[in-house]
């Protein structure tokens, strides 16, 4: 441990790992870029990063560190020592690209990393401060990635033509010369497809579902957070366990129920059974923001002649604005995305669900693009309202817990 | 001089609060039994039935009619059936008006005329039953118009069938069926691995995506929206597009890892074990680390700096500060996502139904009731499997409210 902590020993070992998370970071984005033979050279990495560390602790002057360790990238690109290989058919700009992004990116982060290491001993605080900076970094990569690559794939997979993917899997670059024949997949599924009508359907579910799910909690979690009654704790605490019971228990004798009334494969079905599935956290989630609303607004208003529910309509409700926002926001994210109750119940294309509408893509008569065009057209409403409302949202997903 | 008490008994303001309480309740309260209690009380109850997915078919008879000529003669001929091929149907019969214009001959011995309109009986009938009933009949008018309102007019049949799901015929052989042989252990390691390994995977990737992020920086929104995405996205959507990059033969995760050399050959990650439950249980992390991020960044975000700053003056390193001063701060709340995620992913069947169908040793409980009730066919073993679920759902939920009582206060 303490010989780790030299100074030396520290730069080295990290920009030996930076070298090599860097080296595969440069290479499979330019491959899913463009399609080409990009692959890290362990033996370039090797010598790099053991080089770049070591001159970042012993030279420090980051200028000439950077612009030496680049200008050292770019000559050894020539020779087997490179920190990226390339197959024979990538062009020479883009091997210049891949080389110099390497340099940028390995020596770059690395002079910061190491800004509190020098020669000799270290102390535990700058020993670790490098570690942690490193971390850090890497954690930033790991985590884009894994989060960022398989929407690319996604998008860009519903670009593609079917032979332009069993050619080159890799290859996502966008054929513009295609012109909106790019976009063929999507005219597809909204031409033959129906799929115009099944995003119709998943829109009008998802609000009367946000509708029903506040018109049966808001009263509920009032009674639950403001009025005193026997078996109030009871009762706040079985909300709880109602949304433990996983759908798959209840899918079944209401599948049975449901083709023996007739009610499969109609809209008025699902609605009976969405909202009761978002009721006990919507109740939930409001009861807890209504309890931190000042009980003497409500007071006053009681005080001077308002009905209990005047009360809600006129003072609670336009003071909960906002957990009302992030409820509905919570609930119609949770109606759009759900599948198994649409699948089970609904067999009849002209009734399908977004979700149901793309479970019926997944064949192998269906080509892929196709596939993961009804993915991007299934994702993007609910990102868009993401997007737009983020801050709604998240308190929305937060809003369940109690601490924090 | 009386000492003033306070009232022993409850006063009508109380009374009048606690009644409108119920009454803003009741709503809810209908509908959560309706849909959600009832129907756990009919899994209990289908669970020790025999019944298969044809028997949800009830039981009747199916009769068609049809006016036509034969040998010369016109008749109308009834076709009646017995819609189950197994079951009898008790007092099958049926009745059919007689129109104007159409008068009847000879009528078979089980069919008799009352008041304009025909009535056939044919007691009890077993399952198969199948009968041409052929019946004389004297036209007086077109022959077109008639047909049209002898063949308008539906017959009534009638007759009482057996319904397996109401019938007092039970059996324990769902139970047996599930519990029998190396098929139920490889469902049980399955669940636990899954749920064991994801709910861990989840928190401990959360925790690191919200250490991350728990100081101030440019991009900051940003990187916080972005690795929300896996978790706000549909299912649907992001299952497929894992199976489509993953795949075997036009996979790129598979051409990329071929061209930097890591493997020789293609490999199949949702196709193989014991990769495939790994992999589901990787997805299971991918898709949840969000929820659990969210949870600890707030928790994160409300702990006092002051706290910091002194170990800082005592010179604690920062992996010291992490775990003497951040991680027991973040206990409470990371105990509580254990136990709420723990329960969660024990119920998850979506995920692992996109990814792998539940093939390859990837099949849960809960992917199980569906392989049970519908690959399968066979309803009441799809039942006994849920029953499975639920019993140890109860189990956990004990633990659960004997934990998070403490925890939370509730």
């Amino acid at each position: 441990m303490s010989s780790l902590r030299q100074g030396a020993v520290t730069g080295a070992v990290i920009g030996l790992f930076w070298a090599f998370v860097i080296a595969v970071t440069v290479s499979v984005t330019l491959s899913f870029a463009s399609g080409l033979g990009f692959r890290p050279g362990s033996l370039g990495c090797l010598i790099l990063g053991l080089g770049g560390g070591m001159a970042s602790i012993y030279l420090r002057d980051a200028r000439l560190v950077m612009s030496g360790f680049i200008l050292l990238c770019f000559v050894l690109m020539f020779t087997p020592l490179s920190p990226i290989l390339f197959q024979e058919n990538v062009p020479v700009l883009w091997q210049l690209m891949a080389v110099v992004s390497f340099g940028l990116f390995m020596i770059w982060p690395l002079t910061l990393m190491l800004v509190e290491a020098h020669p000799g001993p270290l102390t535990r605080h700058a020993f670790e401060d490098a570690v942690i900076r490193f971390l850090t970094g890497f954690g930033y990569i790991v985590f884009t990635a894994a989060v960022l690559i398989p929407f690319y794939v996604m998008v860009m997979t519903s670009l593609k033509s079917q032979q332009a993917l069993l050619r080159n899997p890799l290859d996502f670059s966008i054929e513009l010369s295609r012109g909106w024949d790019l976009f063929r997949s999507y005219t597809e599924l909204f031409g033959q497809f129906n799929f115009g009508s099944y995003l119709w359907t998943s829109f009008y579910v998802s609000v009367l579902t946000v509708l029903i799910t506040l018109l049966f909690s808001v009263p509920g979690a009032y009674a639950v957070a403001r009025l005193r009654f026997k078996g109030r704790a009871a009762f706040s605490r079985s909300i709880l366990l109602i949304y433990m019971v996983p759908m798959i228990v209840l899918a079944l004798p209401i599948y049975i129920t449901f083709s023996m009334t007739g009610l499969r494969n109609t809209i008025p079905g699902l609605l009976m059974i969405y909202p009761v599935t978002t009721i006990p956290v919507a109740l939930y989630m409001l009861q807890g923001y209504f309890r931190g609303l000042p009980g003497e607004v409500e007071e006053a208003g009681l005080m001077d002649g308002l009905s209990r529910l005047q009360v809600i309509w006129k003072i609670t409700l336009p003071l909960s604005l906002p957990a009302m926002v992030s409820v509905s926001l919570y609930v119609f994210m949770i109606a759009w995305n759900e599948f198994l109750l649409a699948f089970m119940l609904l067999d009849d294309p002209s009734k399908f669900t977004l979700t149901r509408g793309v479970a019926m893509l997944n064949s192998s008569e269906i080509p892929r693009q196709h596939l993961m065009a009804g993915a991007v057209i299934a994702t993007i409403p609910i990102m868009a309202l993401f997007l737009g409302l983020e801050r709604f949202m998240t308190k929305g997903l937060t809003a369940g817990s109690v601490k924090g | 001089m009386t000492v003033p008490t306070p009232p022993t008994t409850r006063g009508a303001l109380e009374r009048r609060e606690a009644r409108l309480a119920w009454s803003l309740l009741l709503p809810t309260i209908t509908i959560v039994s309706l849909v959600i209690i009832l129907p756990l009380l009919a899994i209990f109850w289908i669970s020790f039935k025999p019944v298969g997915l044809a028997d949800l078919r009830p039981v009747a008879p199916v009769i068609r009619e049809s006016l036509r000529e034969r040998s010369g003669e016109m008749v109308i001929e009834y076709r009646v059936r017995n819609s189950s091929q197994q079951k009898e149907i008790v007092g099958l019969g049926f009745t059919d008006t007689l129109h104007d214009g159409v008068t009847p001959g000879a009528l078979p011995e089980q069919c008799s005329v009352e008041g304009g309109a025909l009535r056939c009986d044919f007691g009890d009938v077993e399952g198969g039953f199948n009968e041409r009933i052929r019946i004389p009949v004297t036209l007086d008018g077109d022959l077109e118009t008639l047909e049209a309102i002898v063949e308008g007019t539906e017959p009534s049949g009638y007759g009482v069938g057996d319904n397996i799901l109401t019938n007092s015929e039970f059996t324990l052989e769902n139970f047996a069926r599930i519990f029998d042989g190396d098929e139920f252990w490889s469902v049980l390691w399955a669940t636990v691995f899954y749920t064991v390994f994801g709910t861990i995977g989840a928190l401990v990737v959360g925790l690191f995506a919200a250490l991350l992020l728990n100081k101030s920086f440019r991009g900051k929104g940003v990187l916080r929206g972005l690795y929300l995405f896996p978790y706000v996205s549909p299912i649907i959507a992001v299952a497929f597009t894992w199976v489509t990059l993953l795949d075997p033969f036009s996979g790129s995760l598979n051409a990329l890892l071929i061209q930097m050399g890591v493997v020789e050959s293609p490999i199949n990650f949702f196709g193989q074990r014991p990769l495939a439950l790994i992999m589901v249980t990787v997805f299971e992390i991918w898709r949840y680390f969000p929820l659990s991020f969210l949870f600890i960044l707030a928790r994160m975000q409300s702990i006092d700096t002051d706290m910091y700053e002194a170990a800082d003056m005592d010179g604690a390193s920062p992996f010291q500060k992490f775990w003497y001063l951040s991680l027991p701060m973040l206990l409470g709340i990371l105990s509580v996502l254990f136990l709420l995620r723990f329960i969660w992913t024990f119920n998850k069947f979506d995920d692992i139904f996109l990814l792998t169908g539940g093939n390859a040793g990837t099949r849960t409980l809960t992917v199980n009731v569906y392989e049970q009730a519908f690959a399968i066919s066979n309803i009441g073993a799809g039942a006994a499997v849920a029953v499975v679920i639920f019993a140890t759902l109860l189990l956990f939920s004990f633990f659960f409210f004997k934990y998070i009582s403490q925890e939370e206060g509730l």
